[in-house]
């Protein structure tokens, strides 16, 4: 870690843990000052806080991603899905949490993907060529871009401000940032892939919290059987609690 | 060194559709049977069981049934010029695996093909003269017509408990079924499954627009049903976890609970499960296979002897073990001989989103994998190939297949993909999109074609499948006539804008398209355009046979799996009847 990046406040880090123990706005609720929110950040990536009480859920443990990465995955979530008044932000609905369990699953170490060599450079339509796993990726993406904005902004990615986070994964998106180990687009891909398989997924998975995704977009889980609604319901709103894996069992 | 096993009569590589009904089919043969499958053993219950079944991020995303990379894949690219790399991860098609193979997890569209489409050389030469196909085109005859296959088709439907209705019953038209079909002897076993809306939407711009809608064939039974082997399948609940996904209903026909338990059935069966097989071994002569080699879970090796060898596996094992057992002349581009690997064909998946107006619902979670409505007006034989420059046709359709959103989250064009303004587009998109598509015929061509790579190897070390496709002229010039009528329906629909993106790029093996692979073991008459004569036996060592779509010479505008069951019944009847009566050549050379 840079002395940069220990000089500036992880402001976006806290506001997520915030919202993962469960205090939302009413912050000082906490009894905890700024900076010793600060250290019960890093625990959270080491080991878990008690829950501020009883009602909140556990604060989750991080399996695979380090302090810096896990920092960097909960400001890129809350970048590309962020809270408004449509529906609720990727961060609040655990999707740092899935990637960090997929990065850490049978996918993210790559077990169905073939790795052997020789690794040459290919066309575009010859697909993914590199000699890295999804975590491997995530990983050395991490490292990449953070060098790359400290360079420039002298911050982490997740220590900029919500204007340049966006300006940045901008760029990223248009390949306007090239990455030293990660092509950019596979890089910003992967992100962006994760992101969504997060928000959506069965909450089994650790992500999309409550069915609250599912619930935003109108999809109504995965136990119905239409047999008797789909003729009924043509071109009229389907309305139901959904249901997921869990609620099934 | 490999164990060498106690013979057996007949090996069967691969327990898929064509696998599956081989084993059960020859069981009346009292041979002792042994079937090969490189997954693991697989039933509904426990594996497709509800609710762990439903799961997009397992099957649709992960992929869990399909072939795992790792232990083997195939080298890509796009023309001889370049080199070949391999495919790292799964995209373009999604070959199965384990027992059933893709039959777990096909979406069910059950075809008869045209008649055209099972002579397209000769139908097309009879209609426009040979000047119409391109120099680099390898068109080409099935060494058997519709009506030699139609009672096998019968039979494959009437097994998967096939949804539809006729258009064609014994040559009278029927309004409302594919007045464009073959003529069928008997109605589908079971009524056409429930519309969605998209799909009465579709019907009656099709119908304004003078064209002939009908209900997609679909092995999805539209009520429960015991089929000819008293195997029971369930009614479709229009879930909409079917395509990617095992059915825990056993609505959606699959071989691992209709053909597969009954060959489990014969004491003189046995299946071999997480065993690959690597290899046809052949005598000194090269005339006869004399075994197969393969693998199980724990990487031992054994020897199989077998005095009839049957490869039932996904297009790309059939041509592998072809070329890497060396049966039959391996395909040469420069010099245009040869025959294993030659006419790999492919199918292209286009046409357009429709959105509509606000307050629009259309509920794509409720569907399933077959559930469509479909014009065959622009596919088989029946566009004006002089008129519109292209040999071939495509279907075009609207279904209702499944709403999980992490496969479906449309946006209109101009939306942003992410941040601010994202979810409202989503949201705003999610009830009132949906498409209507072309599934369009590929044909093949001299450069476009299967060998083994000479760099990569599988994780077994043999030479990796090295694949070689790309576009051509004329599959351009279908896929961008199609686009039109699709806009045009879409319109007709109501769509309040129609989304449409002319694409001329190059075949990519990285989205997924269709897993329609077809070629590479061409069935046919003459022993220098096909590997496999008639009977789909190997010309050059007479106790092997090849079944599956890499016989078919070339990709017709529809799915595969209806002319794959119909010939693996015929297969078993051509065993039966002549080859076990006298094991050798059944056409001379």
């Amino acid at each position: 870690m840079t002395e940069e990046n220990n000089a500036e406040p992880k402001k976006v880090n806290r506001r997520a843990w915030l919202k993962l123990i469960g205090a939302g706005a009413a912050s000082g609720a906490l009894p905890l000052g700024s900076a010793a929110a600060e250290d019960s950040m890093a625990g959270m990536h080491h080991g878990a806080p008690k829950p501020a009480s009883a009602a909140d859920e556990p604060v989750p443990v991080y399996e695979f991603l380090n302090g810096d990465e896990a920092a960097f995955i909960e400001a890129v979530v809350d970048t590309f899905i962020p809270p408004d008044e449509v529906g609720p932000g990727a961060l609040e609905l655990g999707v740092a949490v899935f990637i960090d369990r997929q990065l850490n699953s049978g996918y993210g170490r790559g077990d169905r993907m073939y790795l052997q060599g020789p690794f040459l450079e290919g066309t575009p339509e010859q697909g993914y060529q590199l000699r890295m796993t999804p975590s491997e990726l995530i990983r050395n993406g991490i490292l990449d871009l953070n060098a790359h904005l400290r360079e420039k902004y002298k911050r982490t990615f997740d220590a900029l401000s919500e204007e340049d986070r966006v300006a940045v994964l901008t760029q990223l998106e248009k390949r306007e940032i090239a990455l030293p180990t990660v092509p950019t687009p596979i890089f910003f891909n992967l992100l962006y892939d994760l992101t969504m398989q997060g928000y959506f997924a069965d909450p089994l998975y650790g992500g999309n919290k409550g069915k609250a995704a599912w619930r935003m977009i109108g999809f109504p889980g995965i136990g119905n059987m239409y047999a008797d609604k789909i003729e009924m319901y043509r071109n009229k709103k389907y309305m139901s609690e959904p249901l997921s894996i869990q609620d099934l069992l | 060194m490999a164990t060498k096993l106690k013979p057996v009569d007949i090996a069967i590589v691969g327990l898929g559709w064509a696998g599956g009904i081989l084993a059960k089919e020859l069981a009346s043969t009292g041979l002792k049977i042994v079937a090969f499958e490189r997954g693991g053993p697989r039933a509904t219950n426990p594996d497709f069981m509800a609710p762990q079944v439903h799961d997009e991020l397992r099957y649709s995303r992960r992929h869990e049934l399909i072939q795992n990379l790792r232990k083997e894949t195939l080298t890509f690219r796009n023309d001889p010029s370049q080199r070949a790399l391999p495919m790292r991860q799964l995209g373009s098609f999604l070959p199965g695996e384990g027992v059933g193979g893709a039959g777990t997890h096909w979406s069910g569209l059950h075809w008869r093909w045209t008649e055209w489409e099972h002579k397209m050389y000769s139908g097309t030469v009879a209609k426009y003269g040979k000047s119409i196909i391109p120099a680099d085109m390898n068109l080409q005859d099935w060494p058997i017509d519709y009506h030699e296959l139609e009672p096998y088709y019968d039979t494959f439907e009437k097994v998967c408990g096939t949804s539809g209705k006729a258009g064609n019953l014994r040559g009278t038209k029927i309004d409302g079924g594919n007045i464009f079909e073959a003529p069928r002897a008997n109605e589908f076993p079971n009524p056409p499954l429930t519309q969605s809306h998209n799909m009465v939407l579709f019907e009656k711009a099709a119908r304004n627009l003078g064209y002939h809608p009908f209900p997609v064939p679909a092995s999805n039974a539209s009520r429960a049903y015991v089929n000819p082997d008293g195997v029971t399948l369930g009614q479709c609940h229009y879930c909409g976890f079917c395509t990617a996904f095992g059915c825990e209903a056993n609505a959606k026909a699959s071989p691992h609970f209709t053909v597969i338990p009954l060959a489990y059935k014969n004491p003189n069966f046995e299946a071999r499960t997480n065993s690959y097989v690597m290899k046809v071994n052949l005598d000194s002569k090269r005339k006869r296979a004399v075994s197969v080699t393969y693998l199980d879970a724990g990487g031992r090796e054994f020897e199989q002897p077998a005095d009839l060898v049957i490869l039932a596996a996904y297009v790309f094992g059939n041509v592998h073990l072809m070329l890497h057992s060396k049966i039959g002349k391996p395909y040469d581009f420069q010099r245009n001989t040869g025959v294993v690997g030659r006419n790999y064909a492919y199918q292209s998946m286009g046409g357009v989103g429709a959105l509509f107006p606000k307050d629009t619902y259309f509920n794509p979670f409720m569907g399933s994998g077959a559930l469509g409505t479909w014009i065959d007006d622009f596919n088989s034989d029946n566009p004006d190939f002089a008129k519109l420059g292209f040999i071939g046709g495509g279907g075009i359709s609207s279904g209702s297949n499944s709403g999980a959103p992490i496969g479906r989250r449309p946006t209109p064009p101009g939306s942003p993909r992410w941040g601010k303004g994202w979810k409202k587009a989503v949201v705003e998109t999610y009830h009132r999109m949906t498409s209507v598509g072309n599934q369009g015929s590929v044909m093949s061509y001299r450069q476009n074609y299967l060998d083994l790579d000479p760099t990569y190897t599988d994780s077994f070390g043999r030479p990796m499948l090295r694949l070689t496709f790309d576009w051509q002229e004329n599959e351009f010039r279908q896929m961008e006539f199609a686009r039109g009528i699709c806009a045009t329906i879409a319109k007709e629909m109501g769509a309040e804008q129609v989304l449409s993106r002319r694409d001329r790029g190059r075949y990519s093996i990285v989205p997924y398209q269709t897993t329609h692979n077809t070629g590479g073991t061409v069935f046919g008459d003459d022993p220098r355009t096909s590997a496999l004569n008639k009977y789909l036996q190997s010309w050059d060592v007479s106790n092997v046979f090849v079944v599956g779509s890499s016989a078919f010479p070339q990709n017709a505008g529809r799915n595969p799996t209806g002319p794959v069951g119909a010939l693996a019944y015929r297969l078993a009847d051509t065993l039966k009847n002549q080859y076990l009566k006298r094991p050798e050549r059944l056409v001379s050379v």
